[in-house]
């Protein structure tokens, strides 16, 4: 059983939601990264998104695109991430999925990424601006490769494309929570409990619900809705705030186990 | 003869596609759906047509450059006066034919991004006379460099957004758009000016650009009785060398030219020439060439024109480079300043600098080839937006 499916069929056994947290590898430096991420397994987190940082993402908000070109500027590329990925395989069985865009992973290849991924370690590849009309090249490989290509749903989709999508998905569902970019304002709710279940009319998958999430009470109210939930420019935010500190772990720990506790 | 393009999923051959988010994907689905549609409907195209005519100003006229054409001494050269159009370039033939398209589908609010300006100018006389909201992307560097652009903007009553992120340019200003775009989605038509970014936006552009290539066609024929040997066109996306060069595809005896902002010199990495130096890559919705590092990081580019300051190229392009179709080239900053005085001078006609690259290529290839050949430059646009910089080139505004 893969580490994504294991994962959620122990929470549900324990009636709770998966924590799934997002950092942009890199940021402030890829060592911190690796400290900042024991800690978040160590403060409960249940999934990693391990950002991989662009030049141009055009999916997110100012916090992760700070952090991307501060990744950037360490100079820091895929080779690296699949060297922590293999790192942090020493210490833990988290389950990883690399959170890209397309282009870094395009120059590399859809085969020879699947085959880098699997081998360091990755058990699930998102890639933001790749929507399933596009994907087939690379689901060939990571199928292949026995990895989890994550779709994303949003909150325009309509039936149609929750059908169509949900059949090939593996893993589970990333449900973008609003129209916008990450790290938004969440505002209202009534929209997303409806969407998740007309998700779950054509699926039996996890679904984790992403974007703006970025406080407990949110987590909480969300994760009533959905088996997971994704937290990622908030973390992203305070390691802004706290890079060069040596409060830094501390603070995203305390933080993150605020959000797992508001989950159980 | 080269096969219809794009085929039904948006692919030119190996380019193009629908690189965009899932939020955005109902959009483009519902974007293609009411284009193909409308592109049909007689009613849509009467008007279309009208606003053409009586606004913009077309057609525009297919001029003989005698004093260039005898100054070089080779090729009889064309100007396809795109500069005469109602807001001084070719983007308002687009823009006119989107605007009305946003109209029918019920979108009130427009935005769209711009570089040098002239997209943007043009999208916001079109939102205003449709009465839509209209907000237009704007990197800062580009603000500064711009500055006459800006004001028009503002006075045809479009909200200006300075997009401050990255190198400050044209594709920051997209990445800004397609950020309020995802949020706005329900409401907000995007107005993309070239022939790039996602599925159907390359085709549709091609085709409301294309009527630049239908006159001239027309009209080389009635002036010459033969079709040209030679077009010119500068390339930052590509709008206006693929409303040339489309209606010609067929033509297998027409040379094409793309000419490219080589900048300070391709053995400098400070240009924008995306075909001659860049690889294949996927950036703003669609797979084409991309000037980007070994690790598909997008890389900093430059050109003394903010309209080709630019590190990708519409989609249709690539193929049209990899099937050798035309053939693409750089031209320096230098050159292209040479280029707009030369025609200044030799024409009365001042050139926008993205059009002074297709006049310093056509510098260069025009005495080489025969007084019989025929070469059509398109001057894509006027220059009236450029004069500060130039000015600043000659030491000041009294050199």
């Amino acid at each position: 059983m893969s580490r994504i499916k294991a994962v959620f069929q122990n929470l549900k056994a324990e009636n709770k939601k998966a924590l799934i947290a997002y950092i942009t590898i890199g940021d402030p430096h890829i060592s911190v990264s690796k400290n900042i991420i024991r800690q978040l397994i160590e403060s409960g987190a249940d999934i990693l998104e391990l950002g991989v940082p662009f030049s141009d993402p055009t999916a997110d908000g100012p916090v992760i695109q700070s952090a991307a070109q501060r990744a950037l500027k360490t100079g820091v590329t895929l080779d690296d991430i699949m060297e922590l990925v293999k790192e942090i395989r020493q210490f833990s069985q988290i389950p990883l999925i690399l959170f890209s865009y397309y282009n870094p992973l395009f120059v590399v290849g859809a085969q020879e990424i699947a085959r880098r991924a699997k081998e360091a370690g990755v058990d699930g590849l998102l890639v933001v601006d790749l929507p399933y009309e596009e994907a087939e090249e690379l689901k060939k490989y990571t199928d292949q490769s026995n990895l989890d290509l994550i779709f994303l749903l949003a909150p325009t989709s309509n039936d149609e494309r929750i059908k169509m999508i949900s059949r090939k998905a593996r893993g589970f569902i990333y449900y973008i929570s609003m129209t916008g970019v990450t790290g938004s304002t969440l505002s209202g709710g009534q929209y997303i409990e409806e969407d998740i279940q007309r998700i779950k009319k054509y699926t039996k998958l996890p679904i984790a619900i992403g974007f703006g999430i970025s406080n407990p009470e949110q987590a909480k109210a969300m994760g009533k809705f959905a088996e997971g939930v994704v937290v990622g420019s908030a973390i992203v935010r305070l390691i802004e705030e706290h890079g060069d500190s040596p409060q830094l772990l501390q603070k995203v720990g305390d933080f993150v186990a605020s959000l797992k506790q508001a989950l159980k | 003869m080269v096969l219809p393009m794009p085929d039904r999923q948006g692919h030119f051959g190996s380019f193009g596609g629908r690189y965009v988010a899932e939020t955005l994907m109902p959009a483009v689905l519902e974007l293609e759906k009411a284009y193909k549609q409308y592109k049909r409907n007689q009613e849509f195209l009467r008007e279309l047509d009208y606003y053409l005519k009586e606004f913009v100003g077309r057609e525009t006229p297919l001029y003989f450059a005698q004093r260039l054409t005898e100054k070089l001494g080779g090729a009889k050269i064309y100007l396809k006066r795109e500069d005469l159009n109602h807001t001084g370039a070719h983007k308002i033939n687009n823009t006119v034919g989107q605007a009305l398209l946003a109209r029918r589908m019920g979108k009130k609010r427009i935005i769209a991004e711009t570089g040098a300006g002239q997209h943007g100018v043009a999208t916001a006389t079109a939102a205003t006379i449709f009465g839509m909201d209209c907000h237009i992307f704007m990197g800062t560097e580009d603000i500064k460099r711009q500055s006459l652009n800006v004001f028009r903007m503002k006075l045809l009553g479009a909200e200006v957004v300075p997009v401050n992120a990255g190198t400050r340019t044209l594709k920051d200003a997209m990445n800004e758009a397609l950020r309020d775009w995802v949020t706005n989605i329900r409401t907000t038509y995007y107005l993309i000016g070239s022939v790039a970014g996602p599925h159907p936006y390359p085709m549709m552009v091609r085709d409301f650009q294309s009527i630049i290539g239908r006159e001239t066609r027309k009209q080389i024929l009635k002036l010459e009785g033969k079709l040209p040997d030679c077009l010119v066109a500068c390339v930052g996306g590509g709008s206006n060398a693929m409303g040339l060069f489309y209606p010609f595809r067929d033509d297998a005896d027409v040379k094409m030219v793309g000419v490219e902002a080589g900048g300070l010199g391709l053995s400098t990495p400070k240009h924008a020439a995306s075909i001659c130096r860049g690889k294949v890559g996927v950036f703003h919705g669609s797979k084409s060439y991309l000037l980007q590092d070994d690790h598909g990081q997008v890389q900093e580019v430059h050109s003394v024109s903010a309209g080709l300051d630019y590190p990708g190229v519409g989609p249709e392009h690539s193929l049209f480079h990899e099937i050798k179709r035309a053939e693409y080239v750089a031209i320096t900053d230098k050159e292209a300043l040479e280029g707009f005085h030369v025609l200044t001078k030799a024409e009365g006609i001042i050139p926008a600098l993205e059009s002074a690259h297709a006049v310093a290529q056509v510098i260069k290839m025009a005495p080489m080839m025969g007084k019989d050949k025929i070469i059509i430059i398109n001057l894509s646009g006027r220059g009236d937006k450029d004069l500060n910089i130039v000015a600043e080139q000659m030491g000041g505004l009294n050199p």
